[in-house]
């Protein structure tokens, strides 16, 4: 049996470690390599590398700090943020990245999903969908582009299905509207995607405590993402484990 | 004076990512070279096979360099070869991936199938059952490993012979039970990835490289 995946993503901007609300207002947390290799140690089973600015010009800086982490943590990392083509991909995985993040440029053009897959296979491939609750979807759940800001017109649901069926080898699921109110994640969200999902799913937005992670396992979860509740030092990774095995969640 | 670090070729055959499994190796004791050169790939004390995205693809590019031949010759040898994932699959008969018949490298009889699962891919940490005497898991108990696959060879069929070494063969559960890794006299082959794998991992690979 798999243990549930405890995953922290470090939120990238310039080569740096960044915080900051809604990306807005950030301010320099560190270096990206010396972060991941502190939640490796305590016990992170997988990272995720967020470029939050994911402009053309730090495109590099980007493939620096993923070249440099994959060679110092042996464990699988996942880039997201500004993939727009096969040949970010390419770079990516070149450089060290084991899993791409797709988001906007697979809701502009969903055949981008097929040639990512056709050439380097479903497992590299996260469809990352920012979900907000929108009651004219016919499941009530909306994707939405540019940050939660604006609505795709997409239903959630129904995107998660297609991605499905064009062989994407996970779904992150990060909830709009739980998304820093730290209360937890939404459940509803999650059990709906796991009954449209035939692929692993992993639950990001609102976690605010230990205990908060757990109820999105019995949801339906594979893995559970989280950012600001690690890199405030409110809890460690042990933390959050040890809390999720008292609950009764296998954690490795 | 320190005793040399045994070398081992890293078969270069067109993958995207190699990074981590030369510097995992690199951890793990060995002088690693990432190579399709067949002199360097024949004199190193250890060749491993990488392997990810789908069997087609990386027979393919495993022909394309006449691998299979590289592998074959080492194995006559009994120089040491370790396959990684779909490097593991391909030391199978075929493969029948996405409804396609790939031929494979046929080392092991055999053919990798998609698994009976209700999610895949398989994709986490895992528990394996080591046999007791396994030289790979030697001192590694109830530790998980990083398995991201959906196809796997669920059985094992070489019948044991007295006159054979006894094939060590590892088993892990996805819906079913499939081969998680196998040692067989020079050739090894897990299905999970050790370099992926945190220092579980490293200590996997740590005791192939001291059998080199």
């Amino acid at each position: 049996m798999l243990a549930t995946r405890v995953i922290p993503c470090l939120d990238v901007a310039h080569g740096r470690v960044v915080k900051g609300v809604k990306f807005q207002g950030l301010t320099d947390q560190g270096d990206p390599v010396e972060l991941a290799a502190r939640y490796a140690e305590q016990g992170a089973d997988e990272l995720t590398f967020l470029d939050v600015k994911a402009t053309v010009e730090d495109a590099g800086t980007m493939l620096e700090v993923v070249e440099r982490t994959a060679e110092q943590i042996f464990i699988p990392l996942t880039v997201g943020g500004g993939v727009r083509s096969r040949d970010d991909v390419a770079r990516l995985l070149a450089h060290g990245a084991d899993k791409v993040g797709v988001n906007s440029a697979a809701i502009r053009d969903p055949e981008l999903i097929d040639r990512i897959v056709a050439d380097f296979g479903s497992q590299v491939l996260v469809l990352s969908l920012d979900v907000r609750r929108e009651a004219s979807m016919p499941s009530g759940f909306e994707v939405t582009t540019h940050g939660g800001s604006r609505g795709a017109g997409l239903d959630a649901i129904a995107w998660a299905r297609e991605g499905v069926s064009r062989g994407v080898g996970e779904l992150l699921v990060n909830s709009i509207d739980a998304d820093g109110t730290k209360e937890g994640f939404d459940l509803e969200l999650l059990r709906a995607v796991r009954e449209a999902a035939t692929t692993p799913v992993i639950a990001s937005g609102g976690a605010g405590e230990p205990a908060h992670f757990a109820p999105a396992v019995e949801a339906g979860a594979d893995a559970v993402l989280a950012a600001s509740i690690f890199h405030s030092g409110q809890c460690t990774i042990g933390e959050v484990k040890a809390a999720m095995r008292e609950a009764g969640v296998t954690v490795r | 004076m320190t005793a040399p670090r045994p070398t081992v070729a890293l078969l270069d055959y067109g993958l995207g990512n190699v990074h981590s499994a030369a510097k995992a190796l690199e951890a793990a004791g060995a002088d690693v070279t990432l190579t399709a050169d067949r002199a360097t790939v024949m004199e190193a004390d250890g060749l491993v096979v990488p392997g990810v995205g789908s069997m087609a693809a990386c027979m393919a590019g495993i022909q394309a360099i006449r691998g299979g031949e590289l592998i074959g010759r080492r194995l006559a040898g009994t120089r040491p070869v370790l396959g990684i994932c779909v490097g593991m699959q391909v030391l199978f008969t075929a493969g029948e991936e996405g409804g396609v018949h790939t031929n494979a490298l046929d080392e092991w009889p055999g053919t990798v199938r998609r698994l009976k699962a209700d999610v895949l891919p398989h994709m986490g940490w895992a528990e394996v059952e080591a046999p007791e005497d396994s030289q790979l898991f030697a001192g590694i108990r109830d530790e998980r490993f990083y398995f991201v696959h959906s196809y796997a060879a669920t059985e094992w069929t070489i019948e044991p012979h007295p006159r054979m070494r006894q094939p060590r063969v590892t088993w892990a559960e996805h819906g079913e039970r499939f081969l998680a890794a196998v040692e067989n006299g020079p050739l090894s082959a897990t299905q999970f990835h050790p370099e992926k794998s945190g220092e579980a991992g490293i200590r996997l690979l740590t005791n192939w490289v001291r059998g080199l």
